[in-house]
């Protein structure tokens, strides 16, 4: 029942519109630009594999925010694989290379609990500050909208000047009600009048937009375990996912966002946004293969269907071609 | 998560003694070590790798080699060599010549140019100059509100902008009623946009053109990754910025979008953001940044803090009676109000190298609400029982904890520590409190 936001399954692939992949690739084209272009330029024409060659490929992987971690240990496979005289060409090198990114970008989903009948899916959406949180859950919105869900929106950023405006503007657009206080009330007391509304009408889909905040500032993740229990007690096992979004242009600090997140709240996915910059978003790379957290989404553009539901082989095709 | 780079260098060269004199390979080791250091603050490869080998020539030199603490010369002259590249003076923004001044706020969406803006108008303000805030971004839903809000908020007057205006026109209007409000500074808030997105680029092209702001300054985010060096590059070279605005500077970033960015526009970094409050923008001090870069914490505001906070004369009190071992609960309390005076305790923490790790590490939270109480307890206290805490026995801790409203044990507690403080600052006392903060000296 509860499949509107979930991966693809193998054979649903042609329920997709046309051109999926190529738009996405088209979205990351970018992406493709800094890491699988550049690798396919400097091992274009290569013989053989020798320490400048690694030495420039770890340049690669450095560039595309993969993080000192998980380079290393692709270097090193790829060292081993080389000293095994397994890996003899440079093009058994790219195979290498982007089987080992797709298994760190591989992870299993985390399980969480269900709403029972007549209860709303409750989905919280946090970040730090600027990340894109607000014009994520309206595409969300618009998204579960097409599917023939009812949502609403519930205005959890009372902090930051005009933010419940925002998602009003947004709410308006996509035809979803916004369950809203007034500026500076309490965000849990919102959430409480979102899950009322939400149970009395039975509404499907409750999306919570919640202030940004550093990961670093102690009493606002109180206030967010706050909203957390608050929901908890209005709704048992709800919020049943709990989605961090992460702006692709963030360098490591990521990692320490999703593991503070993470120990907080009990992320069950990420949603990457802003990767139709030219930033690479690598660094999901690295906080799939140290946190194993699954990446939900990925956010390619403006346009309300360019949040598109992330599936690790396609994102490792799409960005080696 | 991350070892403090003194401590992987010294680990380093500890590795290497008892071989006798340092070698070049084994600087070259410690380079490496430098290296990582700056990847992993998000500094840019490319700057890195230009960055290491001008260190490399540096440190080639014999004072690393006979130094007996190597690890802390090549620190030295790495930390001296980010500073300097960061821009050895801090710069204030440019207003000589006519007013109105004009200043331009670019960037990337969600790098928090409306903040920014709100921002820079109470520091204008504070420095006598009557801001008028203009919202050029016509694109984001309730940008305007934002803005709007936070003029309010602040006093200042926020130009009525029509959306259905091109943004080079909204400006040069504002510009021409910035007499009527009484407004000697522009701050135009554009519209946040992808340094690849030519049309929305030349936008900002055409409002520089039509304005010739005073300033344009570029706000980036202090967690950018390596694109940092991309987004910079191309927004300096389409507007030829005057300066960088780098935000979100009181996270756990280390912030080498500072280096990275400084390093491709040559442009200096004149304000930091610290915080979601408007007060909350500080001027950039490189060998701040540069500390905080290599993950040696940011020992300098904690000191310039504490020198601007502590009340020497009671810091001269509570030595003078250190000295008598005279140190009692009320000395106790009084040293509680400074630390408190200093700011939340977890930003004290922060400041310090290596505790910031060490906070995450343990699950240890400083907790406000703990010194409150262990005032409370103080303050339940006799005159007498202060005075002497061997007096305090069973009957006079119970009549503490109920009139404090805590518990017996959180009196215990209390006690220990103070009687732990004590020994330790007799023990420093004794050795000519050398290990003490100066402003106990």
């Amino acid at each position: 029942m509860w499949t509107f936001y979930r991966k693809k399954e193998k054979g649903e692939e042609q329920a997709e519109p046309k051109g999926f992949l190529s738009r996405l690739r088209e979205g990351l084209s970018k992406t493709r630009t800094g890491l699988a272009g550049r690798l396919d330029n400097l091992l274009y024409g290569k013989k053989q594999i020798d320490e400048k060659l690694l030495e420039q490929i770890e340049e690669i992987l450095f560039t595309s925010d993969l993080g000192v971690a998980a380079t290393r240990e692709l270097i090193e496979t790829v060292q081993a694989g080389v000293a095994r005289k397994e890996l003899d060409q440079p093009e058994k090198l790219r195979k290498a290379l982007k089987e080992q990114i797709r298994q760190f970008l591989d992870v299993v989903d985390i399980p969480h609990s269900m709403p029972g009948p007549g209860e709303p899916y409750v989905i919280m959406v946090i970040g730090v500050n600027g990340v894109g949180k607000t014009t994520t859950i309206a595409k969300l919105g618009y998204q579960a909208r097409e599917q023939g869900k009812t949502v609403i929106f519930v205005a959890g950023d009372t902090f930051r000047a005009a933010a419940i405006e925002q998602l009003q503007v947004w709410g308006d657009r996509v035809g979803v009600e916004v369950i809203k206080q007034k500026q500076g009330s309490d965000p849990s007391a919102v959430v409480f009048d979102g899950l009322s509304s939400a149970l009395a009408k039975r509404i499907d889909v409750v999306l919570i937009d919640t202030a940004g905040r550093l990961h670093t500032k102690s009493n606002l993740m109180e206030e967010l375990e706050k909203i957390n229990r608050v929901i908890k007690r209005k709704l048992p096992g709800a919020p049943h996912e709990v989605w961090l979004v992460l702006d692709a242009t963030t360098g490591q600090n990521a990692v320490s966002q999703a593991e503070i997140f993470h120990k907080a709240l009990g992320l069950t996915g990420i949603i990457l946004t802003k990767l139709d910059g030219t930033a690479k978003g690598g660094i999901v790379v690295g906080i799939c293969r140290q946190m194993k957290i699954p990446i939900k989404f990925i956010g390619i553009g403006e346009k309300m269907d360019d949040l598109r539901p992330f599936n690790a082989p396609d994102f490792v095709d799409a960005i080696f071609g | 998560m991350f070892e403090s780079l003194s401590d992987k260098l010294a680990r380093t060269f500890k590795k290497l003694r008892g071989q006798g004199k340092l070698s070049e390979n084994n600087i070259q080791e410690a380079l490496k070590e430098v290296r990582i250091a700056l990847l992993e603050a998000d500094v840019n490869y490319k700057v890195v790798k230009q960055f290491v080998e001008d260190i490399r020539q540096k440190a080639m030199g014999k004072e690393v080699l006979e130094s007996l603490t190597p690890g802390q010369q090549v620190i030295k002259i790495v930390y001296g060599e980010l500073t300097r590249l960061m821009g050895e003076t801090r710069q204030e923004l440019a207003l000589t010549g006519r007013t109105p001044f004009t200043l331009m706020l670019a960037g990337l969406q969600g790098s928090g140019k409306t903040t920014t803006a709100g921002k820079l108008a109470l520091h204008l303000r504070k420095l006598g100059r009557h801001p008028y805030l203009v919202p050029a971004d016509i694109y984001r839903p309730a940008a305007i509100d934002q803005l709007q809000k936070l003029g309010s908020q602040l006093g200042v007057p926020v130009y009525g902008t029509d959306r259905k205006l091109r943004p080079e026109d909204i400006c040069v209007d504002a510009l021409s009623k910035a007499g009527t409000v009484g407004a000697d500074i522009l701050i135009m808030d554009t519209a946040g946009r992808l340094h690849i997105d030519d049309a929305l680029m030349a936008e900002l092209v055409r409002i520089k053109e039509k304005i010739l702001p005073t300033e344009i300054l570029l706000v980036a985010d202090a967690m950018t990754g390596q694109d940092a060096v991309n987004v910079a590059k191309h927004f300096n070279e389409l507007l030829d910025l005057t300066g960088i605005i780098l935000t979100k500077m009181e996270g756990d970033a280390r912030g080498g979008a500072a280096l990275s960015i400084k390093a491709v526009t040559g442009k200096p970094i004149k304000f930091i953001g610290v915080g979601e409050k408007l007060e909350a923008l500080e001027p950039f001090f490189p060998e701040r940044t540069a500390s905080r870069i290599l993950g040696m914490g940011d020992m300098l505001s904690l000191i310039e803090k504490a020198q601007a906070e502590f009340d020497e004369k009671e810091a001269r009190k509570l030595e003078k009676r250190l000295r008598k071992k005279e140190f009692d609960l009320e000395d106790f309390q009084t040293q509680l109000k400074q630390v408190k005076k200093l700011g939340s305790i977890e930003q004290i923490l922060g400041m310090l190298p290596g505790l910031g790790q060490l906070k995450k590490l343990k699950g240890l939270k400083p907790d406000e609400k703990e010194v409150i109480r262990i005032e409370a307890i103080i303050n339940s206290m006799t005159g007498e029982e202060r005075r002497n805490y061997k007096i305090i026995n069973g009957s006079r801790r119970r009549r503490i904890a109920s009139g404090s409203g805590t518990s017996v044990q959180d009196v215990n507690r209390l006690l220990k520590n103070f009687i732990q403080t004590k020994k330790m600052m007799e023990t420093l006392t004794r050795k000519g409190l050398q290990g003490m903060p100066s402003m106990f000296q």
